[in-house]
């Protein structure tokens, strides 16, 4: 088993990918299936650019296992009032100074979902969420 | 596994062992065993960092005698127009063209000739909506071979079309036949601008075989080619670039493919940009691009490694000189060829990924090796000198755990045994010998790599 671990800061869209590409890199060093690797590192940097638009910091642990990957993302931040609003397409709280930068589409929890096959999603307003993926190969 | 065709050799006799290419190296190819550098061959996508890197040129390439012209009635020299983009303005393109038939062609071919057929098909393949949005052109046979290697999932982006030269050949080809020329009397030499052609020639993306026979250096081939420019320009060649359009000229400067496709296409030369691309493109942060042009050069084919101009001035002649030529769209093809055949030579059948960066096929024995690379690590320096003869600490652990080095490799490891008084001082020494030759060491003001040479 694998493991690896990241610390994000809120605010840094600059370094947010940088999990993804990590985590690609040791993937396809583990010869996992290309398809599989695409699906986890595009929710992943999904993942990582929520973070970076909403939370003040987070942390991500990758976990591998000969079956499957499994991805966790802690943040301290706002949480999500509404998990089940923010899971449908085109529903986003960015602010408009994040939405400048191109992201807050409303597309991120709903392009996770498309990729991983496990999502779980748990807040605590004003605390702060956790994410939960799974991609099984 | 050798799956590919390499163009690019080392000569051990002039290799001096020194990390320069190993270093520039984009895909980690290259390690230094016994003070010679040695590709590995499933990494190395021919891409010439390595040759342009190296202080003692000891890189080559394999390349076809001029000789063989003699084995054909009908010599044809396939050549991509940049060649002429790299002589001197006072030298006229109709000077260039006569030396060239003085070497012994008796038909001279810019490849991009007939660019018209290449453009159409890709046009028509973007507009295919299930096609997978960005497509990468396939032009660059090292940006191919890295997607294959480096990026399997974006195999499917790759556009199935080949190459100019490719087009050019069968186009000839076709031509002469219909002429009723037969085949085996036609000999068609492809003048190449880099390594990764060559390597596109002699083992092609798909599964059929190339038309071309020989292939001939382009730095080689410029040096004859210039002491055989005719003092005047003696006879008229223009017939014989009677396809050449605008686009065809600047076809393989930079530009030249994405500013033909697409609502929105991006060009990106020089093969480290490459990399750093497709990483992100893998993680899907870079959206709403139709069409990507690729080059592992910078300034692309005006940049390739065999080509003796200078790229930038190289560029602008092309510049000048497209202007002199009509645009591909006041084109028709030649009536008497069939398109549809032409076509058909143009597709590739499927592009294959191959993980060159796997550390086992197994998966729980990929997971072992890497667990026990991660152990590795914490014992290196993390200064990625690379005198270990690995590219850098992690490449250095990764070649130990498949067996292809040894914790001593590591010459700060050694230093630090050795104050811990677990080696003794003889024992490091060999060590060091072992790895970069015997007598490497020994002061010598003659030992390239000196003062002033490199970079």
């Amino acid at each position: 088993m694998i493991e690896l671990r990241f610390i994000l800061e809120g605010g840094d869209f600059d370094r947010a990918g940088t999990a993804s590409s990590e985590t690609k890199k040791i993937l396809k060093q583990l010869n996992i299936d290309p398809r599989v690797i695409k699906h986890t590192v595009v929710a992943l940097y999904e993942a990582e650019v929520n973070i970076a638009a909403h939370a003040y910091r987070g942390e991500v642990t990758i976990t591998v296992s000969d079956h499957q990957i499994v991805a966790v993302l802690k943040d301290e931040g706002p949480g999500i009032a509404d998990i089940k609003r923010a899971m449908l397409e085109g529903f986003s709280t960015a602010s408009p100074k994040v939405r400048e930068m191109g992201f807050g589409a409303g597309m991120g929890l709903p392009n996770m979902k498309k990729n991983a096959d496990v999502l779980e999603v748990e807040s605590t307003p004003g605390s702060g969420t956790t994410v939960k993926m799974i991609f099984d190969f | 596994m050798n799956i590919f065709h390499h163009a690019i050799q080392i000569d051990e006799a002039k290799c001096v062992g020194c990390v320069h290419c190993m270093r520039v190296c984009p895909t980690e190819a290259i390690r230094i065993r016994e003070g010679k550098a040695m590709i590995i061959q499933s990494r190395c996508i021919d891409c010439g960092q390595c040759m342009r890197a190296c202080p003692a040129k000891a890189f080559y390439i394999k390349q076809n005698d001029l000789k063989m012209l003699q084995d054909y009635k009908y010599r044809i020299a396939l050549f991509p127009a940049v060649m002429i983009g790299q002589f001197p303005d006072k030298i006229s393109e109709e000077q260039i063209y006569q030396a060239m038939l003085a070497l012994g062609f008796t038909h001279l071919m810019e490849v991009e000739q007939p660019i018209k057929i290449l453009i159409d098909l890709t046009k028509e393949y973007l507009q295919e909506t299930q096609v997978s949005k960005p497509c990468i052109s396939a032009f660059c046979p090292a940006v191919v071979r890295l997607i294959q290697i480096k990026y399997p999932s974006l195999v499917d982006n790759i556009i199935p079309l080949k190459a100019p030269h490719d087009l050019a050949a069968h186009f000839i080809l076709q031509s002469l036949m219909n002429q009723g020329v037969k085949k085996e009397e036609i000999g068609i030499f492809y003048i190449t601008p880099c390594a990764a052609k060559i390597s596109a020639v002699k083992s092609p993306v798909g599964d059929q075989p190339s038309v071309v026979d020989g292939i001939i250096s382009m730095s080689d081939f410029y040096n004859k080619v210039r002491q055989l420019i005719p003092r005047e320009e003696e006879t008229e060649t223009s017939s014989q670039r009677k396809h050449l359009t605008r686009e065809g000229v600047l076809w393989s400067t930079s530009r030249g493919e994405s500013s033909r496709f697409g609502n929105r296409a991006i060009a990106i030369d020089g093969i480290h940009s490459v990399v750093k691309f497709l990483d992100r493109l893998e993680n899907d942060e870079v959206q709403g691009f139709d069409f990507l042009e690729m080059r592992a050069c910078d300034q692309s084919c005006a940049g390739g490694i065999l080509m003796t101009g200078n790229r930038f001035t190289t560029t602008e002649r092309l510049e000048q000189r497209s202007k002199n030529y009509p645009s591909y769209r006041e084109k028709e093809l030649d009536k008497t060829l069939d398109k549809h055949k032409l076509t058909q030579c143009l597709l590739i059948d499927e592009i294959k990924p191959y993980n060159a960066f796997s550390l086992d096929d197994d998966i729980t024995r990929a997971m072992e090796k890497m667990t026990k690379a991660q152990r590795i690590i914490c014992f290196l320096p993390g200064i990625d000198c690379g005198a270990c003869g690995s590219p850098n600490c992690q490449a250095l652990a990764e070649d130990m755990v498949q067996g292809n080095a040894k914790m001593s490799d590591c010459i700060f490891l050694q230093q630090r045994w050795q104050h811990e008084a677990r080696i003794g001082v003889e024992k490091a020494f060999l060590n060091l010998e072992k790895r970069w030759g015997e007598g490497r060491f020994n002061a010598d003001c003659n030992k390239r790599g000196r003062r002033n040479e490199g970079f």
